[in-house]
């Protein structure tokens, strides 16, 4: 299985997500250059952390435009898997492949630090190897990462299963003071109508190695790999 | 032939010179090396490369003392960073700087582009940064304006780091009144690089052209260096324009472009425009390599039309490097450039004729002979003696101030100390920086004595911690600086790290004044003690003088940057208690000292006292015991006694893992100690570990003669606090200091000012 992973400008944790695939998974990836047009054959597409385009104007707001953009769109439209975590969830927003928005924290202020996510759907190809309910340790690290809708493209998605991750207390309750960020509801992912597109702030790929704390993030690539195997 | 004046450029005035921040002796130095009257771009180009902040010219007959050399290191001072070994090919380099002025006037951009230089400084030596530490030492946060600077600081730093990607895993905070109108920012960047990628700064090869690559020039930054070389007034907020603006998009294609350029071959030097700007970093290169260099500024891409040559020459523009080429590569070196979206311009070139020449076109606007403008620099040696008011100070008996009633509750007294924010939790401030990016952090922010980050294809890490304790340093130079470079030691050791090479951040204040320069000259005479006791060479820094404001000298503040490594990285400890039920162990012995103590202070509003006794026989013993104990997989957290003494190091071992903090039942008895110096005192070469197997610890400390004492227990999560002293027990619940430790920051940030006017209004108000 191939990854492909997007290289913009500004992007910065396409290494931890080079690592996360290619190393506990064995997989292979490439990376995906943003002026070009070519996926090379990836069959899943990343749009990893980082600040594209330096955030500028809005964070995504840029990507969207360039070149490699083009063909990730395509290919998401054709069906094939894309993931964007974080700085590739703003894109995948402003780019109008999840609906929704990102917006500056609550606080105003950068967060960094480990939160736990519940597990809202487990019946999608990212996350087909957890338990619906089940509780994850992942960190995050985001200044702009407040989920926003408007009411009734919310009631669509939680009617339809598209919220996958929602940000909770270490019991599982998705609580005020569990909320990083303000995001509508404990937010922390979605996935699009078709299920073959999802965003989330968290960083899965920084939870991947016992020694770094916590392995929990891996669930979502070996998700994958078991969905194309099957 | 030489240099002639611009047509306009005003005349050569002692007033003139005395705006360039020139004495009329250095002057006349000038004037006898041209044997002429410098032109305003030449006075220019003396006033930044003279200044303290680029000379070191009061401070380089001391620096020269402290220990350089050692087996790994592979670039000591001189270059834009340090380099050491590490094993496998490998190398890290690393360097700290301060950008104290400019955080000081615009807090924002001042620590964002002190995080810029830093990151510049590094990735100039072919390394890859890894880890971001940052040192920072504020007045009181019950100020409004001090709240307002630590607000901006720390969104600067994070801003920053967090934009290029660059994990942030450790650092300081300090709080005294003492920084009040002076804050010091020191920022810390390490780099992993192969041995053969290793570049210097070196400018080589006539012919070869030089090249501006990066960010374009602009008018901002301009005598940003000679800003530094001076105390802070009233009138330094005027100053606000001569602070550069970050752009850490525009770094981050920096970092990546350098890096692909200095593997390609391409190029011979780099190096980063830093303070005083193309002027330094062209004549450094030109030095280094004993080479002429000629540059025109005709050719340097500037944001605005007409620039002089005097404003690009003085621009402190951020993100912009400076490369050496080899000649008929120029085409390749903007190919890479251009992938990246950043420009590269061909502004001059290697000369073998012994000068340095700036020209506009064709006319000749300054020239020096030979590299004398970098050599010819006056270096001082001021007079040191020290102030009497310290003096009195240390010689006060603290042990005769007496109790305050509330002290016969030592857990009162313990709760005051975890709420001073100069001892509470900084997750205010850390969970604003990345952390995480790059996967490798194994130790980060709030967890540990140091940092630990992974070094990938390999079984190692590298420990990282910056450190100084500048009321030791103001109560006892000497002592102070042996302190500062101990303690990093043992914090690096605590982790596992065996401790390597420093770097190091001289913070003082006007060098011209006996009393400061006697705290230099003893606290670097003492820094080196220790270098050279615990095998720690010193592979560079910087030296921040003139950080005072109107009335008084910050403390003086030499801090060090320590680099440590482990060999096995799964052997690595925190500094948090983990397991109900493992023994806790003091390795070294509590004395009866209080002096120049966080207690006296916090409690007493007091200080003075002559620091803590530093016996460097004893430090070195201590980290060979902790490494032995750590690598013999004996020990399961490890953490320093230091600010608040051995009740403090209790309290944070339990509490430093804030979703699950431990109880702990401790018995000191058998010390016979004045309570208060046995809880509080910050007696050196102190750690408190805890343990399985205390027998097997005690045992390796005691073939290696350094005592060793089993104090108690770990309890439950959520347990309470128990202390067996002065013949009574005094039990609380840990969550009450809990509350005290990680609310106390919060509750004092919550209200920030937006402005600096704010800030001053609601100074005034308060």
């Amino acid at each position: 299985m191939k990854f492909g992973i997007v290289l913009f400008p500004g992007t910065n944790r396409d290494g931890d997500a080079w690592d996360a695939v290619t190393g506990p998974l064995g997989a292979t990836a490439v990376r995906l250059w943003h002026k070009d047009h070519d996926l090379q054959g990836a069959d899943v597409v990343i749009l990893p952390g980082g600040f594209s385009y330096g955030d500028y104007l809005r964070a995504g707001a840029i990507a969207r435009f360039s070149p490699i953009m083009q063909e990730v769109a395509a290919f998401a439209r054709s069906g094939g898997p894309v993931i964007g975590i974080c700085n590739g969830f703003q894109i995948l927003c402003e780019a109008h492949l999840l609906p929704g928005a990102l917006l500056r924290n609550a606080s105003l202020q950068f967060r960094s630090m480990p939160v736990t996510l519940r597990v809202e759907n487990a019946a999608t190809r990212f996350t087909n190897q957890y338990r619906a309910g089940q509780l994850l340790r992942v960190p995050i690290a985001h200044g702009d990462g407040r989920f926003a809708i408007d009411p009734d493209g919310l009631r669509a998605l939680e009617d339809a299963g598209q919220v996958v991750f929602r940000y909770t207390d270490r019991h599982g309750v998705p609580t005020e003071g569990a909320n990083p960020n303000g995001s509508l509801d404990n937010i922390a992912g979605i996935i699009n109508a078709t299920g073959n597109v999802m965003g989330l702030m968290p960083h899965p790929e920084n939870a991947i190695d016992p020694m770094l704390g916590s392995t929990d993030g891996l669930g979502i690539f070996t998700s994958l790999l078991a969905h194309v195997g099957a | 032939m030489g240099a002639t004046p611009r047509p306009g450029d005003p005349a050569i005035t002692p007033a003139l010179v005395a705006d360039h921040g020139l004495t009329p002796d250095e002057y006349d130095r000038l004037v006898t090396m041209l044997g002429r009257t410098p032109t305003l771009t030449e006075v220019g180009i003396i006033s930044a490369l003279w200044s303290e902040h680029c000379s070191y010219k009061h401070s380089r007959p001391i620096l020269r003392t402290l220990p350089t050399k050692a087996p790994h290191v592979l670039q000591g001072p001189g270059e834009n960073a340090g380099v050491i070994s590490i094993g496998d090919g490998l190398a890290v380099a690393f360097k700290i700087e301060s950008h104290n002025h400019p955080s000081a006037v615009e807090p924002y951009q001042g620590a964002a582009t002190g995080v810029g230089g830093i990151l510049r400084d590094v990735f100039t030596m072919g390394a890859r940064p890894i880890a971001l530490l940052n040192s920072l030492r504020f007045g009181s946060l019950e100020s409004p304006r001090v709240r307002w600077l630590v607000a901006g600081v720390v969104k600067g730093i994070g801003d920053y780091g967090n934009c290029v990607g660059i994990p942030t895993v450790a650092g300081e905070v300090v709080f005294d009144p003492s920084y009040e109108g002076n804050p010091l920012v020191n920022a810390m960047c390490v780099g992993l690089l192969k041995e053969s990628d290793l570049i210097r700064a070196k400018a080589q090869g006539v012919g070869n052209p030089v090249i501006a690559v990066g960010a374009r020039t602009g008018r901002d930054g301009i005598h940003g260096a000679a800003f530094a070389s001076e105390d802070l007034t009233e009138a330094s907020e005027a100053k606000r324009p001569q602070v550069q603006v970050g752009d850490p998009f525009t770094e981050k294609l920096l970092l990546e472009a350098s890096l692909e350029l200095i593997t390609s071959g391409h190029i011979v030097a780099i190096q980063d425009m830093g303070a005083a700007g193309l002027t330094s970093s062209s004549a450094e290169m030109a030095e280094r390599g004993d080479v002429g260099v000629t540059i025109d500024t005709t050719k340097v891409p500037v944001r605005e039309p007409g620039m002089t040559p005097y404003e690009i020459l003085l621009s402190e523009s951020q993100e912009r490097m400076l490369v050496v080429a080899r000649r008929g590569h120029e085409d390749a070196v903007r190919a890479i450039l251009e992938k990246w979206d950043l420009v590269a311009e061909v502004i001059g070139e290697v000369i073998a004729e012994p000068v340095y020449r700036v020209t506009e076109g064709s006319h000749v606007v300054a020239e020096f002979p030979g590299s004398r403008l970098v050599t010819d620099c006056p270096v001082y040696h001021p007079e040191a003696r020290e102030g009497d008011e310290v003096r009195a100070l240390r010689a006060r008996d603290v042990h005769a101030i007496p109790e305050r009633p509330e002290e016969a509750d030592p857990f009162w007294t313990l709760t005051e100390l975890l709420s001073s924010p100069t001892i509470a939790s900084k997750t205010w401030i850390h969970r604003q920086y990345d952390s995480t990016v790059r996967g490798q952090t194994v130790v980060g922010p709030g967890h540990g004595d140091a940092a630990v980050v992974r070094i990938p294809g390999t079984t190692k890490a590298i420990a990282l911690k910056t450190d100084c304790n500048g009321r030791y340093v103001y109560l006892e130079p000497r002592t102070g600086g042996r302190i500062a470079v101990a303690e990093a030691a043992r914090n690096v050791a605590c982790t596992g790290a065996r401790p390597m090479a420093i770097t190091n951040c001289l913070n003082f204040g006007n060098p011209k004044r006996p009393e400061i320069f006697f705290q230099f000259r003893e606290a670097v005479g003492g820094m080196g003690d220790a270098c050279t006791a615990l095998g720690t060479p010193v592979t560079g820094g910087n030296v921040s003088f003139y950080n005072e404001s109107p009335g008084r000298a910050v403390f003086p503040t030499p801090t060090i940057g320590m680099v440590g490594l482990i060999d096995h990285v799964e052997q690595c400890v925190g500094g948090a208690f983990t397991t109900a039920g493992d023994a806790i162990v003091l390795l070294g012995e509590p004395t009866d000292e209080l002096g120049a103590s966080e207690y006296l202070s916090r409690i007493h509003g007091v200080t003075a006292g002559a620091p803590p006794r530093c016996d460097l026989e004893r430090e070195r013993l201590l980290v060979d015991v902790l490494l032995s104990a750590i690598g013999a997989g004996l020990v399961r957290s490890a953490h320093d006694c230091s600010d608040g003494g051995l009740a403090v190091a209790l309290a944070e071992s339990a509490m430093m893992n804030a979703d699950a903090p431990h109880g702990f039942t401790v018995d000191l008895s058998s010390f016979h100690l004045p309570t208060r110096a046995l809880l509080f005192g910050e007696a050196q070469g102190r750690v408190v570990v805890s343990t399985p197997d205390p027998q097997a610890i005690l045992q390796v400390a005691a073939q290696r003669g350094l005592p060793a004492t089993l104090l108690g227990t770990v309890g439950a999560p959520g347990a309470e606090a128990v202390i067996q002293v002065g013949g009574a027990r005094h039990v609380t619940p840990i969550a009450r200091l809990a509350t005290a430790f990680h609310d106390s920051i919060p509750n004092l940030m919550a209200r920030v000012a937006v402005s600096s006017d704010d800030a001053a209004t609601a100074g005034s108000a308060h």
